[in-house]
């Protein structure tokens, strides 16, 4: 069944071909896969996703793939966690972790971009894919090109983490560090994507991977009993995460899958040290100022949001906000999340719980509605942040009466 | 000031195809008015109806946006190497 019209500039409206195309020649603005909604209706209903596969795929109809999903068959629907005892611990009475620290096979939402986008390649024919990455994109940008058996290019600033570097290199792929910010590595891959014909998921395959983000909102409509939540806190880099999920809630509106009259605010959270979209909400400005990132959050140091403008917009349009987190709340909001539901993140984590912490105590969001936290990436990937954090375990003799002497100097410590 | 101005994959229609072109000007505004005179078409693609620089472009003078600099106001020198860059997705 044709289900895409091609694309579509979202600023001028000029139409383009389904091509592995970005940016429209007229006015710059980002191309948009653009569908037939109207064939879509009624074809797609809770019970055929329901009937699908335990996965992003079950989406696939609403998805930019034309053919048989190429990589990532297990991506996605991760769980959907009441959090009771974080709920407890910020006085709110339903709180929900969207925990895609545990997404398959890289551990992070990422997957779900790049398995459309890789998919994608495959379907034009590239040999090769490419990325400029903070780290998790780059993880799964090699996992799914060693899967899908295609040579890959992955570009990242040299002072990744290093957890973030060993788990792109042991896909072995071509990793190239970048002595620079994201942004720079970002501004040099938008000038290679123009000279060499790869397949570079966030630049000229950005239509079809931004897509893929959309499978998130899904789940959670879908994992909260097809009901859509009050409020959604979402960690914002480039800004694509945030207008994908808002995308997914208007789209299962448009098709009928979801109330029209539910309503949802969305939230960009940030690092103060890295916070030009929540800087524009906070300002009420549709114009971004770019910043250099300082910030402990790697994976959302952008200084120069592609999306920005569209997250702001997104926060504003859905009655929402926005807020920023410094270093010491990030890294109280990681522990905060492990300490209350068993469930370590990364540093975006940390932004979104302290964000959120904030929100909730500023009465930015009220205690008694729904609350969805988004969890995006796993911990293990930048323990670096907690190194110095975190106190040093009892080391002792194997003996009991050592263990005992331990135990009693412990329990007087605490009392 | 004679500069090399890298043109994006979008505007080479304009530009006859060329992926880098020279041109003068002592500042971005002047560039941009040099660039049309050799391209027509140029500067409404990179400016808006009210003459800002579009949303969805980034400008680079030897790698450095020219927002950290004076934006359209940010001078030029013999050599330097400008950028035009539309802006991409996250990582």
């Amino acid at each position: 069944m044709e289900k895409l019209n091609g694309l579509r500039c979202r600023e001028c409206g000029r139409h383009y071909p389904a091509a592995p195309l970005h940016v429209c020649e007229f006015c710059f603005g980002p191309l948009e896969v653009d569908y037939q909604y109207d064939a879509l209706r009624g074809r797609v209903t809770r019970a055929s996703i329901e009937a699908g596969p335990p996965s992003m795929w079950r989406y696939r109809e609403l998805l930019p793939i034309d053919g048989d999903v190429a990589v990532g068959h297990h991506v996605g629907f991760t769980p959907l966690i009441r959090a009771k005892n974080l709920a407890d611990e910020l006085g709110c009475r339903e709180v929900w972790v969207k925990n895609d620290s545990v997404c398959h096979p890289s551990w992070s939402f990422k997957d779900r971009v790049v398995s459309v986008a890789v998919t994608k390649a495959r379907e034009f024919g590239f040999d090769t894919v490419a990325c400029a990455s903070t780290g998790n994109l780059a993880n799964s940008v090699a996992a799914h090109a060693a899967e899908g058996r295609l040579k890959s290019y992955i570009f990242i600033p040299a002072d990744l983490e290093q957890g973030k570097i060993l788990a792109t290199l042991v896909y072995s792929p071509t990793l190239v560090a970048v002595s620079g910010t994201y942004d720079e590595v970002n501004r040099l891959c938008s000038e290679i994507a123009d000279k060499y014909r790869w397949a570079f998921v966030n630049v000229n395959f950005r239509p079809y991977y931004s897509e893929g983000s959309k499978s998130y909102g899904f789940e959670i409509v879908e994992q909260l009993g097809w009901r859509a939540p009050a409020h959604i806190v979402v960690p914002c880099a480039g800004g694509s995460l945030i207008t994908k999920i808002w995308k997914a809630i208007k789209e299962l509106k448009t098709l009928g899958l979801l109330d029209e009259r539910s309503r949802t605010s969305m939230y960009a959270a940030q690092a103060l040290g890295c916070g030009p979209i929540v800087t524009m909400i906070k300002n009420d400005s549709d114009v971004l100022v770019p910043v250099r990132p300082n910030t402990i959050a790697k994976s959302l140091a952008i200084g120069n949001p592609a999306d920005g403008y569209y997250a702001y917009k997104v926060a504003k349009e859905s009655g929402g906000s926005g807020e920023h987190a410094t270093d010491e709340e990030i890294v109280e909001g990681m522990l905060l999340l492990a300490r209350t539901e068993g469930i370590f993140t990364e540093t975006a984590g940390g932004v979104t719980v302290a964000a959120a912490k904030k929100l909730i105590e500023r009465g930015v969001i009220p205690r008694d509605e729904s609350i969805v936290l988004c969890i995006t990436g796993n911990g293990l990937k930048t323990p670096d942040s907690l190194q110095d954090r975190l106190e040093a375990h009892v080391k002792i003799k194997p003996s009991l009466s050592a263990f005992d002497r331990a135990l009693a100097d412990l329990k007087s410590q605490t009392s | 000031m004679s500069v090399l101005v890298r043109i994006p994959t979008p505007l080479r229609s304009l530009t006859k195809g060329n992926a880098e072109i020279q041109a003068k000007g002592d500042t971005i505004d002047s560039l941009v008015s040099d660039l049309d005179r050799q391209y027509p078409g140029l500067k409404e693609r990179l400016l808006d109806e009210s003459g800002e620089l579009r949303r969805f472009i980034n400008i680079y003078v030897n790698q450095e946006d020219i927002r950290f600099l004076q934006a359209k106001k940010t001078g030029l020198k013999d050599g330097d190497e400008v950028s035009i860059v539309p802006a991409i997705a996250g990582g």
